[in-house]
């Protein structure tokens, strides 16, 4: 029997990045397989070109054996391809039933048809799904709810799921995981991208595993093991060569009590957030994606209002002092740097159209007399973060938006790091980053803690906090679950606490 | 108070449907994610070339012209030149992915330089002031019911006496709505304007939809320039007059809250306003201040639309942006 | 399968040697040239010819060349004042409104002060106040954006219409010189701007703010500030900065340069008030300041360039009885085809025939 869908030899290139290299991968009917691979493998890249977002440079696909071209997501429906995007691809002031019958052409335009069909849907599978809600008042499963009954409504053979699974709680996961089993039955071809090992044993029947865009092997999940599956897609021994030094000196360094915000919509986005971060020690932070890791950085660096609560800051040698009430750039001057990396790496934090130099500026723009900016300064800290951290860029002068991630990553961790921070906030760090310009970023977090400076790092891969932190604060839903020492806690009971605040009540992420 | 107050409702209905056709093209063209702010170009196109249209029919056909065929030309022509502008605008913004900001700008220097070009050169070419015989002048601006409706006290007058333009204008609004909200396609276009990769995922052509909506919605809003002309500044080009109007259309745009049905008694309200300093004058007022009545309360409803932040009443949420799928 | 693959597909650039840039848009500005051509011939005038009266009429005399000069100052003037705004992202075009309002508070010094002070005093009253009233008139429209983001587009759009209203009014009420008249008497000669070099002096004045604005908008704190607030509003408030007071500081910056712009051509031109005396200037502007990509120096050429354009048009009126409005299509044409080349310099088009070529090879 013909495969469901087959991909020969498919290559990408955005640029100089080679995102998948002659990638050969085949799925079949009534099989989950998980497509695993870290972050920036081209995992999602590659199963784009099965939707039809992009096109490969080189390479064919097969679907039911027959060669097809998909040249839009509408040739991928039309082949049986259904895919369900990270970012839903909703429109927000639509109901459900509005968003189910963009591009389907069946007859008549009736809406109400289409209404009663998403209803079916989701009675059938119990996802209890208004057809006639509009999907800005819906929570996060609700919306990927409806993106699944989106493709089963097309009648999808092939499915794929980008990442489901990051913004779901374990219950919502593993209803998910019974909906796709179900589908399995059906006879349908399931593909989900993953980088969480646990899913990959749990639900698919076949694994595909992706590295530096190059297809390294495909098993089943029955006949191999979570070690064998980690070597193969980090290529080497998972154990990460870290070398942890204990705490030097640790001090208090920043007090922070009953901190509680909320945002412009009333939604309550931290609630009465309390730890002690200490010089000369690395505290990570660990949660699922949005539990209010960006809000509390956000709120310490002076960048969100606080409804109520205290951050003491206590610099080295210096009375302590209150940060709630002073300004970014009072914060910022008292020694508190954030470096934020946010999805698009730039955003916040740096210039796209700026060079280097100017980048640096965005620290010392203010600093000086007079009303001319002082250009020398930046430009010598630019030159010392393209030699330290071996930026590769034509010049310092070169729009930073047209570096690689790992190169701008470097000039955004590089300038807080030359601002000689007394505390360093890092959120995702290494998003993105291959492992090597990884190591980099780990190990200048690390030379920070030897200088005294009390880093606070927030972090998506628990293994990598795991072993770089001295204690992980971990996050659930805008509340701390719990304080961990990292030496000597697992990453089950971590994982516990993201799902559960105390995490005491038994059945949690695992 | 004793003012003729069927009068004004009246001049307000003649002096908005120029607007009701700028705005309502506008509200198209917003809806597809595209913000031409060439509106005020494309009515000065539409004004000028309906005009040229009208006039080389009448020069054309003489004694024998037809009133119908000369309104039907006339249509044309403006529509077909807004169509036109607007396509210049598709090709940039759509295809080269040009800033739309500027690119409308532009459009409008062209336009209204095109536009008053066309209506000078016809001036020249008649040695004065140029006009259409007075057949076919009231072929434009002449009522179209019959006389025992507009007889009709009170009522014949507010709602039977107006010229054809008006209530295509209104059947246009009517239909356009229905569009956006009853049909397929109307909600591919929403969905369009709201999130162009949505709807791209969902198989929907946006590059086509974004040049249709954007070309019909200009070839309509150049229909108000020359509904202008042909019947308010009568069938004579006139620059001075018609300057403004494309400008208060595309603020109406926002005041309508992206709704055509909105865009009716908006447009009539601000034909009233325009307006008022003659059929409403307060002696202490001066005619100039209270000509900018209408700007000021542009201005106002301005604020008062970016104070009121209710989610249903945005603009399309990707209203401005260029689309490029490969975008990383 | 080949025949179903895109015929054109588009990626983006990743860069491109200054030398082929310039190349691409001096190929767009001489499209538009030629597209000008073409209008000339559909006007019913030989296209070489038609320009060929332009150059003579404007810059083949003297006083076509102090003309040309003449209408190129406010271009240039009001091209830096928007420069700072656009490089925001703030989308002033509000100009011809501030124009007019700083030309309506110098006109009230002129008219009603001139008795009281020394040339030299009033002159510079003048241009205080036309410099204040510039930017109070852009300061409304820039407080409501900076609070709640209020259109500034349209507001400061309407803004102009209120202001031509206002001088209207003057213009034919309280202002009137002969009653009927509907005209502002002329100003004394002591209100008016000396000439050099038979050119009122604004265009001193104007070559002075090029070399202010370079330096302002380069290395300067506010030019910075403005500068990282136009690529990403959030960027600028991580990195300490008062956005709302930079907006409105911007904007007012704007207004004032607008406004000053607005004495000049009062004094030094018109010696006079009325309605238009912007006369399209703050759209002009916008070509200007879009077509030489914010650099203050770039800037003189093209404001040059159109003021040979709108000087040659009214040449060709007189000459050829062509409406002078055709400076104002060919002006347009120029700038759409400007808009348009930067997607050649941003993007490359990937055709289907290398893509063939390419799986032969794989």
């Amino acid at each position: 029997m013909a495969h469901a869908v087959e991909l020969k030899n498919i290559t990408k290139r955005f640029g100089h990045v080679v995102a998948n290299d002659k990638v050969d991968l085949y799925v079949d009917n009534g099989v989950i397989m998980s497509l695993l691979g870290e972050n920036g493998s081209g995992k999602t890249t590659l199963m784009n070109m099965l939707a039809g977002i992009y096109y490969p440079d080189e390479g064919q696909i097969f679907v039911n054996g027959k060669e097809v071209s998909i040249r839009s997501p509408k040739d991928a429906y039309e082949n049986g391809i259904g895919m369900i995007h990270q970012h839903f691809k909703l429109i927000d002031v639509f109901t459900a039933a509005q968003n189910v019958a963009l591009g389907i052409e069946d007859g008549k335009y009736d809406l109400k048809k289409v209404a009663a069909g998403v209803k079916e849907i989701s009675d059938k599978y119990g996802f209890g799904i208004d057809p006639n809600k509009k999907i800005y008042e819906m929570s996060v499963s609700e919306k990927q709810t409806v993106e699944i009954i989106k493709v089963l409504y097309r009648g999808a053979n092939i499915l794929i799921l980008d990442e489901p699974t990051a913004v779901l709680t374990p219950q919502e996961t593993s209803k998910l995981f019974t909906i796709l089993k179900a589908m399995r039955e059906d006879g349908k071809a399931i593909i989900l991208i993953t980088h969480k090992l646990n899913e990959v044993m749990e639900v698919s029947d076949v694994v595909a595993v992706l590295r530096k865009g190059q297809h390294i092997r495909t098993v089943r999940t029955a006949e191999t093991d979570p070690q064998q599956l980690t070597e193969m897609m980090v290529g080497r021994a998972v154990t990460l060569n870290i070398d942890r030094m204990d705490p030097v000196n640790p001090k208090p360094r920043l007090t922070v009590a009953g901190l509680t915000c909320t945002d412009s919509e009333g939604v309550s986005k931290l609630e009465d957030v309390g730890f002690i971060a200490y010089g000369g020690e690395i505290l990570g932070i660990a949660g699922i994606a949005g539990s209010g890791q960006k809000e509390l950085l956000e709120a310490i660096a002076g960048l969100r209002h606080i409804s109520s609560g205290s951050i003491i800051y206590t610099p080295e040698g210096k009375n302590p002092q209150e940060l709630v009430g002073k300004t970014p750039m009072e914060i910022k001057d008292a020694g508190v740097a954030l470096a934020f990396v946010p999805e698009d790496r730039l955003g916040m934090g740096l210039v796209g159209g700026m060079g280097m130099t100017e980048n640096m500026m965005l620290r010392t723009w203010n600093k000086g007399r007079g009303i001319f900016v002082n250009r020398k300064e930046p430009e010598k800290v630019a030159e010392q973060v393209y030699e330290f951290l071996e930026v590769v860029t034509p010049s310092i002068d070169y729009p930073v938006r047209k570096l690689s991630g790992g190169n701008v990553q470097k000039v955004l961790v590089g300038r807080e790091i030359a601002s000689s921070p007394s505390v360093l906030m890092s959120a995702y760090a290494v998003r993105g980053l291959d492992i090597n310009t990884s190591y980099i970023i780990y190990n200048l977090m690390e030379g920070q803690k030897a200088k005294g400076v009390a880093v606070i790092f927030v972090g998506e891969d628990l293994d990598v906090l795991l072993q770089l932190a001295d204690r992980i604060l971990v996050l659930c839903d805008g509340k701390v679950s719990g304080i961990v020492d990292a030496r000597t806690t697992t990453k089950e009971e971590v994982g516990l606490l993201m799902t559960q605040v105390g995490g005491a009540a038994g059945k949690g992420a695992k | 108070m004793n003012f003729n107050l069927a009068g004004l409702i009246k001049a307000a209905v003649l002096n908005g449907t120029p607007l009701l056709f700028g705005t309502s093209g506008e509200i198209l063209t917003q809806k597809s994610g595209n913000m031409n702010l060439g509106v005020e170009g494309l009515m000065f196109m539409g004004g000028a070339f309906g005009l040229a249209g009208a006039f080389w029919y009448d020069q054309m056909a003489g004694a024998s012209a037809s009133g119908f065929l000369a309104v039907v030309i006339a249509l044309l022509c403006s529509f077909l030149a807004g169509v036109f502008g607007a396509l210049i605008f598709s090709f940039l913004t759509i295809s080269l992915r040009a800033n739309q900001n500027v690119t409308g700008l532009a459009l409008t220097i062209f336009g209204t330089g095109l536009g008053q070009f066309v209506g000078e050169q016809l001036r020249l070419k008649v040695g004065g002031n140029i006009s259409i015989s007075n057949a076919l002048k009231g072929s434009f601006a002449n009522p179209i019911l019959p006389q025992s409706l507009q007889d009709i006290p009170f009522l014949g007058q507010v709602l039977f006496s107006y010229n054809g333009f008006v209530y295509l204008g209104i059947l246009m609004a009517i239909v356009m709505s229905l569009f956006l909200n009853r049909t397929r396609k109307g909600l591919y276009l929403k969905a369009v304007g709201e999130s162009p990769s949505t709807a791209d995922a969902a198989g929907i052509n946006v590059t086509k939809y974004k040049y249709i909506a954007t070309c019909l919605g200009g070839g309509i809003s150049a229909i108000g320039g020359m509904v202008y002309t042909m019947t308010i500044a009568g069938t004579v080009w006139n620059h001075t007059a018609l300057s403004g109007e494309g400008w208060v259309a595309v603020a109406l745009v926002i005041f309508c809250l992206w709704k055509p049905l909105n865009a009716i008694w908006g447009s009539i309200l601000f034909g009233g306003l325009m307006i008022m300093y003659l059929r409403v004058p307060v002696s202490f007022i001066p005619s100039q201040i209270y000509k900018v009545l209408p700007y000021i309360v542009t201005a106002i409803v301005l604020i008062i639309v970016s104070l009121r932040q209710k989610r249903e009443d945005q603009p399309p949420a990707s209203l401005g942006l260029p689309y490029f799928r490969e975008e990383r | 399968m080949n025949e179903k693959t895109p015929l054109i597909r588009l990626a983006k650039r990743e860069d491109m040697k200054k030398s082929r840039i310039w190349l691409i848009r001096l190929a767009a500005f001489a499209a538009a040239i030629l597209i000008g051509m073409i209008i000339f011939a559909i006007a019913g005038a030989n296209p070489i010819k038609a320009y060929g009266t332009m150059i003579a009429s404007s810059l083949g005399k003297k006083s076509g060349v102090r003309q040309v000069i003449k209408n190129a100052v406010p271009l240039l003037g009001v091209g830096l004042a928007l420069a700072p705004c656009f490089r925001m992202r703030y989308w002033n075009i509000g100009g011809e409104g501030q124009i007019t309002m700083g030309a309506m508070a110098a006109s009230y010094f002129a008219l009603f002060w001139y008795d009281k002070m020394p040339s030299a005093l009033l002159l510079l009253i003048m241009a205080v106040a036309a410099m204040a009233f510039g930017a109070l008139w852009a300061f409304i429209p820039a407080v409501f954006k900076a609070r709640w983001g209020t259109n500034e587009t349209l507001f400061t759009l309407m803004m102009n219409y209120i202001a031509i209203g206002i001088v209207a009014w003057l213009q034919g009420g309280p202002w009137e010189g002969k009653p009927g008249s509907q005209i502002i008497p002329m100003f004394d000669a002591k209100a008016v701007l000396p000439k050099v070099m038979g050119v009122h002096c604004g265009w001193i004045l104007v070559l002075l703010l090029v070399g202010f604005m370079f330096v302002y908008m380069n290395y300067t704190k506010h030019g910075y500030e403005i500068a990282v607030l136009g690529e990403s509003e959030n960027t600028a408030r991580y990195a300490g900065m008062n956005v709302r007071k930079v907006t409105v500081r911007t904007a007012m910056l704007s207004g004032a340069i607008c406004g000053l712009v607005g004495y000049m051509v009062a004094s030094g031109v018109n010696q006079t008030l009325y309605a238009d005396v912007a006369g399209g200037v703050g759209f002009t502007a916008i070509t200007v300041c879009w077509l030489s990509q914010l650099n203050p120096f770039a800037m003189i050429v093209i404001s040059l360039l159109l003021a040979v354009l709108s000087k040659g048009a009214s040449g060709l009126q007189t000459a050829l009885s062509i409406p002078a409005s055709i400076s104002d299509i060919i002006t347009g044409v120029i700038l759409l085809c400007m808009l348009g080349c930067e997607f050649f310099i941003n993007y490359k088009l990937i055709f289907r025939h290398k893509e063939a070529a390419g799986k032969e090879a794989a």
